[in-house]
Formats: C-alpha cells, sequence, structure tokens
C-alpha cells in the first residue's frame, strides 16, 4: 500500500479504525485532541459509536462499560487527562476486560503545559491507578511504530484481557511523517462468551470489580499477577542500534561498551547523538526499549555484563532510571540526562553526556572495592551565570 | 374417621424470574430489598429479562448483580451512568439500567447522572434516596434532610453551613433529553404499588427509545437512622415527602 502523509494523532487514530475498534470515547485536551476530532468524523461514517463525553473521568467509564459489553473500545487523553482516569482503569484491570489507552504526554505537573514530555512514565508504567497491577505500554518513536503498535495493543488487550496504553508525547503527536497504514480488519462476528450482552438462553455473566473477602481478593490479585507475569516473559519487546549481531557497526567492532538507554522521540534524539558519537570512535550502542511495561529488565541486566557504562536519556526528571538502575543493578555506573517542561534534549547535549560517560568509565573500575556506582548528571543543562536583576 | 377434602396446589405468589434465590445482605427494615423486587417483577412483566443489564453502583447496593438473575456490572461510585452510556450505545437494542443510592448519584455521581439526563441517554435509573450514606455508616448525604442528624453531622444538617437537599427530580426534569422523571415513595403498600407502575413506565420509555428515564424511591435505612423498621417508614412519610413532593416530574410521549 502506498505511504502516506499523516500527523501522529490521526494515523493513530486511522490505524485504530482498521484494527477495528468499534466504540471511541473521549475528551479534547491538547495535543491529543486531532485523534479525538479525527473519530467524531470517522467512527459515525463507519456506522461505530463516537461520544464526546462531560470528563474523562465519565470517558474511561464509558470504556469500562462498552470493554463489559465485549466491544473493541478505546479512548485518548494526554497526561492531566489520564489523571483523572486512574480510578476507572483500576477498575477495568480489576475486571480483566480489554482496552486500549491512548496517552499523548505533555508537560506537569499541575496544568503543566501543551508542548511534548515524558512525565507520565511513573503514572502509566508503574500502575495507573490503585492495587497492584501493570497494564501493557507501547512507546512508538515514529509515527509509523505508532500506527503498528495501536494494532498490536488491540491485539494484545484482547488476548490478555488487560488495559494496553499507547504512550506517546506531545511531539509525535503533532508530527507530519509518511506512514504505510495497515489493511481494514472485520469486526468480530459476536461478542465473547464472557461479555454482558443479557442472559439470553445461558446463565447471567457478571463483572465484579471487588471481592469481600480477603482471601477471595488474595485469589483475584494472584490471577492478576500470573497474567502479568506470563506477559512478561512472552511480550518485551525493545529495539538496538549498534549494540551487536547484526546491528553492530563493522567499523568499531560488534559490541558497544557504551548503552545509551531512552524510549519514544528521546529515542529518536539519542540515535543521533549515538551515531555522532560513533564518528568519534566512542563504541557507543542504543537501547530503546518498546514495551516499558513488561520492561526489558533481563536483556539490560545481560548488556550491563560487559557495558563500562550506561546514560538514560529522558523528558522527565529520570523515571524510567529507575528501572535501568534496577536492571543493570549496580554493575555498571548509570548517568542520567533529562529535559522536563516540554524542553527537548538536544543530540548536542546528549553526545557531550555520551563523552563524559566514556571519560569516567575508560579508567577500570574494581567493582570489588568501589562497590556499585552510581553517577547522576546534574539534570538539565548548566544555568548560564545571571547577570544583571533578576 | 374425618373426611378430608382433596388439596389441590395453587400458586397464587412467587419470586420474579429475574430475582436469584440468594438470601439477602440488607438489614432488617431495609428498602433495598423491596425495590430491587419492583425491579424485578417489572422486568418479568414486560419480558426483558433476557436482554436486560444492570448497573450497580457503589453502596449498599453494589451486591445488587447477587439478587438478579440478568447480567450485571458493577461501577465505580458515582460513575453508574457513563458505563451504563458505554454498555448501551455499543447494544441499543439491550435494557440498560443503573440502580444507584442518593450518595452515589446526587453527591459523587452528579456529572455523570447530569450529562446521562443532558444527553437524552436512552437509559432507566432506578434512584433510591434513603437521605444517608448508608454503606459507610450515615454520613451526610447531598440528601440529607435539614436539622438531620448523622454521623458526619452531629447536631443536624445546618443549612447555612452544610448546604440543602439536592432534589434531583426536580433538577434533571429541566433537561430536554430527559423523557421520564417520576418521585415515588415505599413507605406504604399502596405507594410500593405506585412506586412499581412508575419503574415499569421508565423501562417502557427506554423500550421504545423515548430517552432518559428515572424513578426516585423515597427509602429507609433504619440501621442508620437508628429507628425501628416501623417507624422509619412512618418517617419518610412524615419528614421526607414535604420535602421531596412525589409526583411525575417529566412524562415525554414522544422520542
Ligand atoms: C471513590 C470512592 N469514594 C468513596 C467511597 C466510599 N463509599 C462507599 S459507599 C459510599 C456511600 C454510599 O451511599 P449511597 O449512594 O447513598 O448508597 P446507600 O449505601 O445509602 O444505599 C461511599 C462514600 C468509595 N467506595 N469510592
Ligand atoms: S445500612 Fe441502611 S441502606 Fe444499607 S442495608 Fe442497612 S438499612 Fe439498608
Ligand atoms: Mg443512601
Amino acid at each position: 500500500m502506498a505511504k502516506q502523509l499523516m500527523k501522529g494523532n490521526e494515523a493513530i487514530a486511522e490505524a485504530a479504525i482498521r484494527a477495528g475498534v468499534e466504540a471511541y470515547f473521549g475528551y479534547p485536551i491538547t495535543p491529543q485532541t486531532e485523534l479525538l476530532e479525527y473519530m467524531s468524523k470517522r467512527m459515525p461514517e463507519l456506522g461505530r459509536v463516537f461520544l464526546q463525553a462531560e470528563s474523562e473521568v465519565a470517558a474511561i467509564n464509558m470504556v469500562y462499560g462498552a470493554a463489559c459489553a465485549g466491544r473493541r473500545v478505546m479512548t485518548s487523553s494526554s497526561s492531566p487527562g489520564i489523571s483523572l482516569m486512574q480510578e476507572g482503569l483500576s477498575y477495568i484491570a480489576a475486571s480483566n476486560v480489554p482496552a486500549v489507552i491512548v496517552d499523548v504526554m505533555r508537560g506537569g505537573p499541575g496544568l503543566g503545559n501543551i508542548a511534548p514530555s515524558q512525565s507520565d512514565y511513573f503514572q502509566m508504567v508503574k500502575m495507573a491507578g490503585h492495587g497492584d497491577y501493570k497494564p501493557i505500554v507501547l512507546a512508538p518513536a515514529t509515527v509509523q511504530e505508532a500506527v503498528d503498535l495501536t494494532v498490536l495493543a488491540f491485539d494484545l488487550a484482547e488476548q490478555y484481557r488487560t488495559i494496553v496504553t499507547v504512550l506517546l508525547d506531545g511531539m509525535l503527536g503533532q508530527m507530519m511523517e509518511p506512514v504505510e497504514l495497515p489493511a481494514m480488519r472485520a469486526l468480530p462476528a459476536t461478542p465473547p462468551a464472557w461479555a454482558i450482552t443479557g442472559a439470553a438462553g445461558r446463565a447471567k455473566n457478571v463483572v465484579v470489580p471487588f471481592r469481600l473477602q480477603a482471601d477471595e481478593l488474595e485469589a483475584l490479585n494472584f490471577d492478576l499477577q500470573r497474567k502479568i507475569a506470563d506477559i512478561a516473559r512472552r511480550e518485551v519487546r525493545f529495539k538496538e542500534y549498534f549494540i551487536d549481531g547484526a546491528n553492530a557497526d563493522k567499523v568499531h567492532g560488534d559490541r558497544a561498551e557504551l548503552i545509551v538507554v531512552a524510549f519514544g522521540a528521546a529515542g529518536r534524539v539519542a540515535l543521533s547523538a549515538v551515531k555522532a558519537a560513533r564518528q568519534q570512535g566512542i563504541r557507543v550502542g542504543l537501547h530503546r526499549p518498546i514495551t516499558l511495561s513488561p520492561f526489558p529488565d533481563e536483556r539490560l541486566s545481560q548488556l550491563a555484563d560487559e557495558a563500562r557504562g550506561f546514560l538514560v536519556v529522558e523528558m522527565n526528571a529520570g523515571q524510567m532510571l529507575e528501572d535501568v538502575k534496577l536492571s543493570v543493578g549496580g554493575q555498571a555506573p548509570v548517568r542520567f540526562h533529562g529535559r522536563m517542561g516540554g524542553q527537548v534534549p538536544m543530540p548536542d547535549d546528549i553526545a557531550q553526556e555520551i563523552e563524559k560517560l566514556d571519560g569516567m568509565t575508560s579508567r577500570p573500575i574494581d567493582h570489588k572495592i568501589e562497590g556499585p556506582v552510581v553517577l547522576r548528571a546534574a539534570v538539565g543543562p548548566a544555568r548560564k551565570p545571571e547577570t544583571g536583576r533578576n | 374417621m374425618i373426611p378430608v377434602e382433596p388439596f389441590t396446589e395453587q400458586v397464587v405468589f412467587q419470586r420474579p424470574r429475574a430475582m436469584s434465590a440468594t438470601p439477602t445482605t440488607y438489614c432488617p427494615g431495609c428498602m433495598h430489598g423491596v425495590a430491587h423486587r419492583l425491579v424485578a417483577e417489572a422486568i418479568d412483566e414486560l419480558g426483558i429479562r433476557e436482554r436486560a443489564i444492570l448497573v450497580a453502583p457503589v453502596g449498599c447496593s453494589v451486591f445488587a448483580y447477587n439478587y438478579f438473575e440478568i447480567d450485571g456490572v458493577v461501577a465505580a461510585h458515582g460513575r453508574a451512568p457513563a458505563v451504563a452510556t458505554g454498555l448501551k450505545r455499543t447494544q441499543p437494542d439491550k435494557i440498560v439500567f443503573t440502580y444507584q443510592g442518593d450518595g452515589d448519584l446526587a453527591s459523587i455521581g452528579i456529572a455523570e447522572i447530569l450529562h446521562a439526563a443532558g444527553r437524552g441517554e436512552n437509559l432507566t435509573v432506578i434512584f433510591v434516596n434513603n437521605a444517608v450514606y448508608g454503606m459507610t455508616g450515615g454520613q451526610m448525604a447531598p440528601t440529607t434532610l435539614p436539622g438531620m442528624k448523622t454521623t458526619s453531622s452531629p447536631l443536624g444538617r445546618d443549612t447555612r453551613t452544610m448546604g440543602h437537599p439536592m432534589k434531583m427530580c426536580e433538577l434533571l426534569s429541566q433537561l430536554d433529553g430527559a423523557a421520564f422523571i417520576a418521585r415515588r415513595s415505599l413507605h406504604s403498600p399502596a405507594e410500593i404499588r405506585r412506586a412499581k407502575k412508575a419503574i415499569v413506565e421508565a423501562f417502557k420509555t427506554q423500550m421504545e427509545g423515548r430517552g432518559f428515564s428515572m424513578v426516585e424511591l423515597l427509602a429507609s435505612c433504619p440501621t442508620n437512622w437508628d429507628m425501628k423498621p416501623v417507624d422509619a417508614l412512618k418517617w419518610i412519610e412524615t419528614h421526607m415527602v414535604p420535602i421531596y413532593p412525589l409526583g411525575d416530574y417529566k412524562t415525554r410521549v414522544e422520542s
């Protein structure tokens, strides 16, 4: 199929439609609104459900209702709206119904701003609501990847009866890139057997997001944890550049000694920096997690066996950083470069951080004596000395 | 020998098909059970059991799904109308209803109920107003009467600082999307019969696609009112009905 130039938000909407989304509920918020607007036109054209809810609180609960009906359903929002959805997400998780959430992150905290950010890593990856569970979180770095991961999101949501979040930042949502869209899928003929469709000719179905007795609630939690472990075993996805194997650069040998870890748009910028550093002869590669949950911890731990050091780059104050540190487990130093408030890290700044990491780790470190070395760079660029009045 | 008359069995009263044979967990004298039965009878009479879907709230009736022989979902506190919207929009041929308490509907869920009514969402709402938060132990609700003592208004609801009762039928009937809005009471057999008729009418409104329908039922919570069940029923009549007048607030025939 021919490629076409599309804005990230609209490409995701069209991908969802082609993946067979049957209902969309949402509330306007920048930088996600084009997704909702696109749906408001396309869904009724196709005889599918579009509804602009009165709030994100209502939207996520409408999603819950449609998911209970066994329908392919989604919503989209941006950081403050996602905060409002947390309770609903928790109910969806407790009920084991599938739902796809698109979060086009913006700067926080508070009203923050509408500029791109990755500051929802904690709120989406770590929990997305109260209770013990984790959704699947997919982090695209290009518009094409956003399209592909949106289709995957529906498949995984249904396969595991779980929440799947497509987590991107405002830059990707607003950016136009050439994309190849998937073919239009047929809608499911009948809802699944567990769906709430009326007890016609069968025993009643109920969706109950609570268990009063402690042993029953623990059993529900064990089931959830088994599912999460199953997902962790089977669904880890990442992309590596110049690290080893087919990706390795022939000139500089087959294994990177320094590993940059970055996801989404930050991963894209980091790739330019990695390429620039390699031009200077630094053996550095990029590991870009695609599933933030399940996190590629085993792979990072494996890389840490031989790597001299890690640099984490994020558009936040160091959220994924915590998972990288846990994965590296003190086997190598982990530095951090982050920008916040809607600032995007620049390739030059990242390249400088790579150079620093290279300098610091070029002498051998005796871990047995010094113990785990974890370095943390100042977040953001050095401040210019203040001159005049302030 | 005394002659025995031949005995023939005739069933004159039984559990509605839409009700489960589950022992109740509601307190003695609680009106939730009566409200459940009226809903189940209406479902049976209209022949909609196999396409009826219940959205239960958070409140004492969080257990409602246990007592109906129909499909059901438990919503988060106050969100039942939004969950019902998701169920109904994706399956317009089903009969979807919420069953909500006054804390659920008139406090935390006020946005969802207003907008469901405003959109003319083709749903039915059974609203059980017992003037307190029953499940959490009798705290003040938006529907608590002026002067009424609760566990969070121990000196009585002072309207100067705690506001006035929220009158949901009066409010919702202002909205063009609302098709049938009525208030009934469960304090006597005669009132219970009237309540049943209103519930049937509300479901019919949905079946005919006329839009949003709600029946508010004034009910007692003897446990948290600290009254004997019979006194509590009397109290509905003497104290609640004057503040919450019974009647039809909106009856729109066309869709
Ligand atoms: C978000 C949230 N806030 C608070 C609660 C605690 N809570 C449970 S039931 C309830 C009040 C229910 O009162 P009402 O709706 O009047 O129902 P009743 O029990 O009186 O029938 C509250 C506040 C909760 N479960 N969830
Ligand atoms: S606390 Fe009140 S509303 Fe709840 S079951 Fe008991 S009497 Fe009924
Ligand atoms: Mg109540």
